[in-house]
């Protein structure tokens, strides 16, 4: 019923994240899994879950607005085998309940999905008390918990089946709008932990997650148009790193450049800068994403180019690096 | 909470040591997880830990911490030290009890000081709300709490009252009485609700310098104060 093809991708891009992930968790709740609890903290229908909480009220559970309680819940249940998803705005689930989290999914390990909507600046006019602005930087410490930001709605899908099939803790972090971006029109392998490059390039290397994937691809183009060549991959799982794809890019690149829709403190782009330090002879990055302050608030839109991070903008800067660093760009094509 | 433990482990937890995963058995959580010694004591007692384990009590690489680490084979069903989780694991466990129409009963112990968290009360909300009746919280009340007297840090209110109106059946019992301890803990939990007993204890019981002395929340014996602990014991009037 998910087939991806263009048809699917402009309509699941229309629905957003949110949505698309309470369609996945249908879909799952159909296959009828008796072992699969859905919980939320009274954003059921927030979470595009109203149909499950109709269709099959016994795999669902609403905690009422209690993040904490509610991770402790779900590791309750994964504790007796139940596959648990569960979740909320970013900051609430992400960062309110970290020290559940930590202890119960990190500390205990259970088998927990925690899943962020809303992360990054999708939460608009709602404001700075609802963006996900820092809890990749709180996750990512948490040992034991695997990270997945997939890319378009069609990821969302993806990330969601592996994520019932991947026995351990997660947490997946969904970004976006509704009449968001999308990148797949066709079925493609996913792994997590596995980086997805979607365009070769041997100038540069731009590492992405979220709705950051399509803006590189976009800033991509343009910077071809430059003559600058860059490679775009989708580094889906934020925790563990593709180590392997890095060597790659980190080898062949004359500059790494990571985009996220997350604070530059502790997200992606300090991950990747965190592994790149040790290796001698490695590019120099260039980190892109949200600034370290609470600022203006408006659409979705509006902020990413707010901040700079639509494809042109991201192309403008990654070209201001790029020849700051003395490479020169000349008539379409790019001298080393 | 000794007494409690005591209780809960000769008589009332339906447990096997030889089958630590049995599917049946009741789940038990030291939400107050700083009273791991004690409980240690009572898994040890019905044969989860050897003596063998029981002796590395905090030395370096034990497995038995001063609060407790997740172990099924001990019998130690959650990782606690943090307080205010103990008893949303328990709801969970709860919930899968009914959603399997599994005949376990799922207790969790918390310390009076540890419900000045928030998250102990979102629990216990959500507890009467599932209408778990397989579920049985025991608060030992000790009117202490890290920084002293509870009084003087934070003002406890009438227990009985605050979970009575969270929805729970809420019984006191004195928390040394153990044939009241017993009756209070064996009692059929009301169809569709909580339970929760509301032992009233003395920190230090039994020991004449340790009693309702907050010196004593965290400390060691010299070994003067063991002989004397170990004679007040023996001697049959405390």
């Amino acid at each position: 019923m998910f087939e991806i093809n263009p048809r699917n991708a402009r309509l699941w891009a229309k629905m957003g994240s949110r949505v698309m992930y309470g369609q996945a968790m249908l879909a799952l709740a159909e296959e009828t899994q008796s072992d699969l609890m859905v919980i939320s903290a009274d954003l059921g229908r927030s979470s595009g879950l109203g149909r499950l909480m109709e269709l099959h009220p016994k795999k669902f559970r609403n905690v009422g607005i209690s993040e904490q309680n509610m991770i402790g819940i779900a590791a309750g249940l994964a504790k007796e085998g139940f596959v648990v998803f569960a979740s909320s705005f970013a900051p609430f689930i992400g960062m309110r309940a970290s020290e559940q989290i930590r202890m119960n999914m990190g500390y205990m390990n259970m088998n927990v999905k925690a899943v962020a909507l809303g992360s990054g600046v999708a939460m608009g006019f709602l404001g700075n008390s609802h963006y996900g602005l820092e809890d990749l930087a709180v996750m990512r410490s948490i040992p034991n918990i695997t990270i997945v930001s997939p890319a378009d709605c069609s990821e969302v899908i993806k990330t969601v089946r592996a994520a019932a099939e991947l026995k351990g803790p997660m947490y997946i972090r969904l970004t976006g709008d509704s009449n968001t971006t999308f990148i797949y029109e066709q079925d493609y392998d996913f792994e997590i932990g596995k980086a997805v490059t979607l365009t070769e390039g041997r100038d540069i290397t731009i590492i992405a997650a979220g709705t950051m994937v399509y803006e590189s691809l976009v800033a991509g183009k343009l910077l071809e148009e430059k003559g600058i060549t860059s490679k775009v991959v989708n580094m889906h799982t934020i925790k563990p790193l593709d180590h392997s794809a890095l060597d790659k890019a980190i080898a062949t690149s004359n500059l790494i450049v990571t985009v996220e829709e997350h604070s530059i403190i502790g997200g992606l782009g300090s991950a990747i800068a965190e592994y790149k330090a040790a290796i001698s002879g490695a590019p120099p990055q260039l980190t892109l994403g949200l600034p370290d302050r609470y600022d203006v608030v408006g659409e979705h839109r509006y902020l990413l180019d707010y901040h700079g991070l639509t494809g042109a903008k991201l192309a403008e800067k990654i070209l201001f690096k790029y020849t700051s660093l003395g490479h020169k760009v000349s008539s379409g094509k790019a001298v080393v | 909470m000794v007494d409690i433990l005591a209780v809960l482990y000769s008589d009332v937890l339906r447990l096997n040591p030889k089958d630590p995963n049995w599917v049946e058995r009741d789940r038990f959580i030291l939400s107050k997880g700083h009273g791991a010694l004690s409980y240690y004591a009572a898994l040890f007692a019905r044969g989860f830990i050897s003596l063998e384990t029981f002796e590395t009590f905090q030395s370096n690489r034990s497995d038995l911490t001063a609060h407790p680490v997740l172990n099924m084979s001990m019998g130690i069903e959650s990782s606690n030290g943090s307080l205010g989780h103990g008893l949303s694991m328990g709801v969970g466990i709860a919930l899968a009890g009914k959603a399997r129409a599994r005949a376990y009963k799922v207790y969790v112990m918390l310390g009076d000081g540890e419900c000045n968290e928030g998250s102990v009360w979102e629990a216990a909300m959500s507890a009467a709300n599932f209408k778990l009746d397989n579920l049985i919280a025991i608060v030992d009340k000790n009117d202490f709490q890290n920084d002293g007297a509870s009084i003087n840090v934070m003002e406890p209110g009438y227990f009985e009252d605050k979970w009575g109106s969270f929805g729970w059946n809420a019984i006191s019992v004195d928390g040394h009485d153990v044939e009241a301890i017993y009756r209070a803990l064996t009692l059929q939990n009301i169809i569709g609700k909580p339970k929760v007993l509301i032992a009233k204890t003395i920190k230090g019981k039994g020991f004449s310098f340790m009693e309702n002395n907050a010196d004593w929340h965290h400390n060691r014996l010299t070994k003067t104060q063991y002989d004397l602990a170990v004679k007040e014991l023996g001697s049959g009037d405390v």
